[in-house]
């Protein structure tokens, strides 16, 4: 190869290797440059409120830099940027209303907030007056979540553990199929029709009467579907590698999904039981016709109605007095409190069994 | 160690205490041994016989079946669902099986360990090596554990490298580590046999020769099987070489020939084995 050559290659290389990249100021250009034409839109035109501006300044950006990128850079690149504020704009549709709902929450929920509040119930307090307190919906729903947990989470767990483990092999593929089938069913099944479905067949028909227990029940009903399915992915994607080392041992299947395939899924696990419990306590309509409502401590969920922490929120709302909203966000700041207590304390539990880091 | 050998039901599959008390060691022959996936026979009429205190290595072309036969001498083949075996495998007179023997009772008898590296990721390097002592249901006390972990850590060469993390998770050791972590813990149950499916596949060269010098010392306790594709490897850690091949295509594979790795190497009998060493398929 000649000297000329060589150097002809070095330039073809240099040409085909560089190309002409937007400098970094230019995405914070393109953005001040479409808000500024956004409010200039929003005083001249009628196009205006928050919501209007907002999307007329997204739509002027992405078209800006586009254009722009595409002149400067190429093809590839404009569609490199496009994506990437598709994505970030789709993660911030995501986040705010969220961090919208939080900052309310407390905000709104702190005013109620007192040792009174949380230590008495609304015995005696009528709706317009302020006082009282949610200690006996506070009581009433640990009891029946708790209750629906001892219920929901062995048998979710174990019929996840059948599915995965036993579901595959010939004489239990038919069943474990079947089984798969009413849970999917029982997911789409609506909170309100369980509650019926409770309220017929222990209310009535097995006269349990209207009780915490029978709240229990239905939310258990609920869960479960949830707990199966969740739990079930996480057993699955235990590699097949672990259960036939721990064979290898001379260990026994049994011992081997207890000690072994269990474990390693656990953090899964406890995250699907979590987001179970996290919706069974907010339900509100299969409790209403399970155990109703109550002003009063009752603190036996076997017998009488108890009152519950969404209950009590649909009871001071439907009164709609200050005095009662005021305790409604009260009530719902507390919810959200108890469900993120049970997820930390689950997750610190978690932590002593699962995957060691 | 003062443990009594511990009854397993049939008595020839007996656990023993202590390896210097295998004085016999442990011979397997397979007799007509075919073994299948559903309706799929991966590999057929195997007839072979495996020396105690030596290493048979099993070599031959992909979909020879050499690690079906591997899974088939523990009863690990059956896990696999669909999975079937036909004919004998007879540990020391023993048919491994024969209606009354139990799979786990063979499995502690007849260890293994696997292409990839596999510690339990929920376990201590410490837990690891026990977990076939504690989770096999033999109860012992917390010295015994020491003293169990120790000997069986200096057995597969990584007692130095790791004991003063015993208490770190298995995970967090290198490839090499994991891979001789998970021989460790297939001897700490204090098998008569060991298998070795490719265990050096996935390991890098100085990792591997690890593990060749730890199979040299342990083949003085154990019956080794172990199956590689790298026929140098098998040249240099194996006493016995068998030959598996694969002749139509999706048909089963077969022993082809079996004999002492020197002889094979140089002098095979069957031109498809001269063929296959000297690298003129596979």
């Amino acid at each position: 190869m000649s000297r000329v050559e060589t150097y002809a290659t070095a330039a073809l290389v240099e040409d085909a290797l560089r190309g002409q990249r937007l400098p970094g100021w230019a995405a914070p250009a393109a953005a001040g440059l479409a808000v500024m034409t956004a409010l200039l839109l929003a005083v001249a035109t009628p196009v205006d409120g928050v919501a209007g501006t907002a999307v007329v300044a997204v739509l002027l950006f992405v078209g800006l830099q586009t254009a722009w990128s595409v002149r400067v850079e190429g093809r590839r690149h404009a569609v490199d940027r496009l994506a990437t504020t598709a994505v970030h704009a789709a993660f911030l549709a995501a986040v705010l209303p969220l961090l919208s709902v939080l900052v309310t929450l407390i905000a709104k929920g702190i005013r109620a907030m007192s040792g009174e509040f949380l230590t008495t119930s609304m015995r005696g307090v009528s709706p317009t007056s302020a006082g009282g307190g949610l200690y006996h919906a506070l009581i009433g729903t640990l009891e029946q979540v708790g209750i629906a947990v001892l219920l929901a989470i062995p048998l979710g767990v174990l019929a996840a553990i059948y599915l995965v483990e036993y579901g595959q092999h010939a004489g239990h593929r038919g069943f474990a199929r079947a089984v798969g089938f009413v849970v999917d069913v029982m997911t789409g099944v609506p909170s309100v029709v369980v509650g019926l479905f409770v309220y017929t067949a222990l209310v009535l028909t097995l006269g349990l009467g209207r009780s915490g227990l029978a709240a229990s029940v239905a939310l258990t009903i609920l869960m479960l579907p949830m707990v199966v399915r969740s739990c079930e992915e996480m057993l699955r994607v235990v590699p097949d590698e672990l259960r036939e080392a721990s064979y290898a041992l001379g260990v026994p299947r049994w011992r081997t999904i207890v000690r072994v395939v269990v474990p390693t899924a656990m953090g899964g696990i406890v995250t699907g039981a979590m987001l179970a419990v996290a919706r069974a306590a907010g339900e509100t309509a299969p409790l209403l016709l399970t155990t109703f409502l109550s002003k009063s401590v009752n603190a036996d969920p076997t017998n009488g109605p108890q009152a519950a922490l969404p209950t009590f929120l649909w009871d001071q709302i439907a009164s709609s007095t200050p005095a009662s909203v005021d305790r409604a966000w009260g009530a719902a700041l507390v919810l959200v409190l108890v469900v993120t207590a049970l997820y930390l304390t689950a997750r610190i539990l978690a932590r002593t069994t699962g995957v060691k880091r | 160690m003062t443990t009594a050998p511990v009854q397993a039901a049939p008595a020839t599959v007996a656990r023993t205490a202590r390896t210097a008390d295998r004085q016999p060691g442990a011979r397997l022959v397979t007799r007509d041994l075919s073994a299948c996936y559903g309706g799929f026979v991966a590999v057929r009429d195997v007839n072979l016989v495996i020396e105690p205190r030596a290493v048979t290595a099993l070599i031959g072309p992909s979909g020879c079946g050499k690690s079906t036969v591997l899974r088939t001498l523990n009863r690990m083949h059956e896990v696999a669902p669909g999975a079937g075996v036909s004919g004998s495998v007879h540990l020391n007179g023993q048919d491994l099986y024969a209606p009354e023997v139990d799979p786990v009772n063979v499995r502690r008898t007849v260890g293994m360990v696997f292409q990839r590296p596999n510690p339990f990721p929920t376990m201590s390097v410490y837990e690891n090596v026990v977990a076939g002592l504690r989770l096999g249901g033999t109860r012992r006390r917390r010295r015994e554990h020491d003293d169990v972990v120790e000997e069986a850590l200096r057995g597969a060469h990584l007692w130095h490298e790791v004991k003063d993390r015993l208490r770190r998770p298995g995970a967090s050791l290198s490839g090499g580590q994991q891979q001789r972590l998970c021989i460790a813990r297939a001897i700490a149950v204090r098998p008569a046999v060991l298998l070795m499916d490719e265990p050096c596949s996935a390991l890098d060269p100085i990792s591997t020769l690890a593990i060749e010098q730890l199979l040299a010392s342990l083949r003085t306790d154990y019956t080794i099987v172990i199956v590689t594709h790298n026929m140098q490897q098998a040249a240099r850690v194996s006493d016995t070489t068998a030959f598996f091949n694969v002749t139509e295509p999706g048909g089963p594979g077969r022993l082809v020939e079996t004999g002492p790795t020197a002889r094979m190497f140089t002098a095979p009998a069957d031109p498809a084995t001269a063929d296959y060493l000297g690298g003129r398929f596979g």
